[in-house]
């Protein structure tokens, strides 16, 4: 048996380097299109404060791309270094996403970002827009491929367990490739990164203007910025709205618990605006409803179920019975592969495998497995309804918030004024960490609501761990607090100095704060 | 569509090509990195040093990463037991990179000489260490690592982190390390010129000698020291397997049975050896550029005589031979290699193709007129 206390520590690390390296991936996503927009509009009308804008924005992004490199080989590595049995168990599947991205995309975008920075002296000008171009789209994809792997830990499709080899193995390469979960991941993550982009360049240009300086370079780069703001944050929460939760069973239980929808509503469900969830006597102490709007963002159809926490309990413990039938079946063959009664039993119920692998959690030896402890696996797979319940809330209220700020800074900026009111300015200055916190939020509602589940039905998260010692975890933890705290502090401080130095760092002489650039740039 | 035993084949050969193509491009600019605050001894020439590899680093890095990738899909189970086996080398390898994206580009942006220097030597770090632990890594495989399987094929490592830095795998790290420094001297010759290049081409020759002798020494003691593996019963190379049902035995010189198997083999340590003389005989006549091209052969040459030692083994288990793990059951589906395998065949001549195009646009010297000229905008 794993002991709880290695899962637990597994978990917090990967969730930990994730959630930080998440704070770098959404600016990179973002900011990179609005570099393209930039340049483009200096390569049409040859205007030199666009190129400036481009390559002083640009530095900024290199900052913060430098920390997203560094700490997205962490996740590459983690897969090996703590979830061995994962990597092994679906490797065959989910390797080969990974493995394209570098091919396709990391690639793309790392050779051109070299270019992007050292390339303006040596390329034409058109040239040099290509190479913008060409690492956007390299970011872009990049996103794709891990959200293409991401999606089918959500909804395995396309694969089948082989018992020779002891794994799950592709068998349909285009179902994962189109998996709806994948697809719809990747617009919504995408969009959420161009809202931090934006996001980014707005406050900071704020910034500016509210001190009055670099009046002419932060009021263009305003108006990119909200209008590109605006354009994605009505994508974020259109592209994200509840539609995607519809398909396939791991997302219906994410949708029961983030909505803490106890039973099954008569179609068309109720939205629970506020809820006080109540676990352990599943029910809400307390509920604001508002009728009809769960079932139509849901389902977009006034007939179709949404169906509660209880009712997919009860049938998650018909397929752990099912599951657990399966297991030990596997164990015989795995000792005599030739056993066809044992066989015969598992393919009538390999499909539920693992399922019945969530009782590993609690037993050594699936044949002597108690009542009680079919009980706690049932209850395991579903995730804590509270928690998923609020960061849902909290991660909706955010995108609205942001998308008032964006209408009203398109809006102020195309209204043709002089100057954006202040308010206006201190509110999209104080809006800076917004975008993150929806993006963390987000990071947590999808996987931390995938438990009890590493790929959902098919491995539990407790056997996907590397057999490490605890004090290795310790260590290696307090190995990466360690450096990511420093890395980080490094990187808000150099953000900061860049940031209020502003365009005057690029020593073109054409800035305000040029003189003191000179000086310590 | 090939036939699984022709695409398991294939991707021992293309692997050993991502990492090969790692070690030329990962590696000129790791061994620069390694060299940086030795052969620039001035803030302005560590800036030369650096901006050499400025445009480049960071896609040259991708080749470790893919390398990564690619084991991850096509020898998923060597990835799993590897990268958690020798789990606290993986984390100083991992540690040692982080210091190398935020360095470049964190280190010019200030200009207090403690903040450079610190950076300067966070670069050295994470140059020199990540080979040194490769070569360290390679040395423990050729002599098989302590792990076995359960019957779910769970993977247990039963070693310790210590027993990994034995004499014959450190001696395999300073192969490693110098094939590295070497590679990235000839580099710096090539795109520095005056004092700089002086001190970069002084090491070439240094580095040059000891690899020579490190690899000979090394190449000894595998052929007459160190036991090697061999597959004992017939394994069926077509079909999917279980890969604990075979019989390994651990036998004296069976490292060298392929050479005498095929001797055309012979030719890959050949190949090193060529590589290493040739780089140091064009350096010398002042022909650097063809000299990368022959360091280039020699970590084909050195790494290659690695992987053809061990074939069909990639990770041989000293606790329980049998559960070793080899090019024929420890791979992926055939589907997986096969769509893999297109997925290579599209990119990697792309990749190759806009790579070449990134250093033809970035081609020429460096010098610290180019710096001094450049102050906001290089390294």
């Amino acid at each position: 048996m794993i002991s709880e206390q290695l899962v637990d520590l597994s978990r917090l690390q990967f969730a930990a380097t994730a959630l930080y390296h998440f704070l770098f991936v959404p600016l990179t996503l973002g900011m990179v299109w609005l570099l393209v927009i930039m340049e483009s509009v200096y390569v049409m009308t040859g205007k030199v404060i666009y190129k400036d804008m481009t390559r002083f924005w640009g530095k900024l992004f290199g900052i913060n791309f430098a920390l997203g490199v560094t700490t997205g080989i962490t996740l590459e590595f983690q897969f090996g270094t703590n979830w061995a049995y994962y990597s092994h168990y679906v490797g065959d599947v989910f390797g080969a996403p990974l493995a394209i991205e570098g091919l396709m995309a990391f690639f793309l975008e790392s050779t051109f970002i070299g270019l992007f920075f050292f390339g303006w002296d040596r390329l034409s000008r058109q040239q040099h827009l290509m190479v913008t171009l060409l690492m956007a789209i390299g970011t872009n994809l990049s996103a794709l491929w891990i959200l293409i792997a991401n999606g089918w830990m959500q909804n395995p499709v396309g694969a089948e367990f082989n018992d020779a080899t002891m794994r799950m193995e592709l068998t349909d390469f285009w179902a994962v490739l189109f998996n709806m979960d994948g697809q719809a991941k990747f617009v919504h993550t995408v969009s959420a990164g161009y809202v931090t982009g934006a996001m980014f360049v707005l406050s900071v240009s704020s910034w500016y203007l509210l001190k009055g300086r670099d009046i002419e370079f932060a009021k263009r780069s305003f108006r990119i910025a909200a209008a590109f703001g605006l354009a994605s944050v009505c994508s974020v929460i259109v592209l994200g709205d509840e539609s995607g939760y519809t398909v396939g069973e791991a997302q219906q239980t994410k949708l029961a618990a983030l909505e803490a929808m106890w039973e099954t509503e008569p179609a068309p469900a109720s939205f629970n605006l506020i809820a006080w969830p109540n676990e352990a006597e599943q029910k809400n102490d307390f509920a604001i409803q508002i009728p009809w709007v769960m079932g139509l963002i849901g389902t977009r159809s006034v007939t179709k179920q949404i169906p509660g926490i209880k009712d997919i309990k009860e049938k998650n413990r018909e397929r752990i019975h099912s599951g657990l039938r399966a297991a030990i079946a596997l164990d015989k063959i795995r000792q005599d592969a030739t056993d066809a009664d044992a066989r015969a039993i598992f393919n009538q119920h390999k499909k539920d495998l693992g399922f019945g692998l969530l009782l590993r959690k609690y037993t050594a030896d699936l044949t002597t497995v108690t009542p009680e402890q079919i009980d706690r696996a049932v209850n395991d797979t579903i995730p804590k309804v509270t928690p998923m319940f609020w960061s849902f809330r909290a991660m909706v209220g955010i995108g609205f918030l942001m998308l008032a700020l964006f209408v009203l800074a398109a809006y102020s900026t195309l209204s043709g004024r002089k100057r954006h009111p202040r308010w206006l300015l201190k509110w999209a200055l104080w809006s800076l960490p917004l975008p993150w916190l929806a993006c963390e939020l987000g990071w947590v509602i999808a996987e931390y609501g995938r438990q009890p589940w590493t790929i959902y039905g098919v491995l539990p998260t407790h056997l996907s761990v590397s057999r490490l010692s605890v004090e290795s975890l310790y260590g290696s933890l307090a190995g990466f607090i360690g450096f990511y705290t420093v890395l980080l502090v490094v990187e808000i401080y150099l953000m900061i100095k860049f940031a209020r130095l502003g365009p005057g760092s690029l020593g073109t002489g054409r800035y305000d704060a040029d003189q003191h650039a000179a000086a310590h740039a | 569509m090939f036939d699984y035993e022709t695409l398991k084949i294939i991707w021992w050969l293309l692997v050993g090509v991502l990492l090969i193509g790692f070690a030329i491009m990962d590696g000129h600019d790791m061994g620069v990195g390694s060299l940086l605050p030795f052969v620039g001894r001035s803030d302005v020439e560590r800036r030369v040093v650096i901006n050499t590899i400025a445009p480049h680093w960071d896609g040259n890095q991708v080749w470790f990463i893919t390398g990564g990738g690619a084991i991850f899909a096509a020898w998923p189970l060597v990835y799993a037991t590897a990268f958690s086996g020798f789990y606290w080398a993986m984390l100083a390898v991992l540690w040692a990179l982080f210091f190398r994206p935020v360095g470049f580009d964190y280190r010019s942006k200030i200009q207090d000489p403690r903040w450079r220097q610190t950076w300067d030597w966070c670069l050295f770090i994470g140059s020199s260490v990540p080979p040194l632990i490769f070569g360290v890594a390679f040395g423990n495989l050729l002599q098989g690592v302590p792990f076995h399987f359960d019957q779910s094929m769970v993977s247990y490592y039963t070693g310790t982190f210590w027993q990994l830095l034995n004499p014959f795998a450190l001696l395999c790290g300073v192969v490693s390390s110098t094939m590295i420094v070497f590679h990235g001297s000839v580099f710096l010759v090539l795109r520095t010129e005056g004092e700089i290049q002086v001190r970069a081409r002084r090491v070439t020759y240094g580095a040059g000698a000891l690899l020579l002798l490190s690899f000979s020494a090394a190449g000894l003691w595998l052929a007459f020291g160190i036991p090697g593996y061999e597959l004992v019963s017939a394994v069926d190379p077509n079909a999917a397997l279980n890969p604990v049902a075979k019989t390994v035995a651990r036998t004296a010189g069976a490292w060298l049975a392929n050479y005498g198997k095929e001797p055309l083999t012979l030719l890959v340590p050949v190949l090193a050896y060529a590589g290493v003389l040739l780089a140091l005989l064009l350096v010398r006549i002042k022909r650097p550029g063809v000299g990368f091209i022959a360091s280039g052969l020699m970590l084909a040459g050195v790494i290659s005589t690695a992987a053809v030692s061990m074939f069909p083994f990639v990770m041989p288990s000293s606790s329980d031979p049998n559960h070793s793990l080899t090019v024929w059951d420890a791979v992926s589906s055939r589907l997986t290699l096969s769509i893999m395998l297109w997925v290579s065949v599209i990119f990697v001549p792309l990749i190759l193709f806009y790579t070449s195009w990134a250093y033809r646009v970035m081609r020429g010297k460096v010098t610290v007129d180019h710096i001094e000229r450049n102050e906001h905008s290089v390294y």
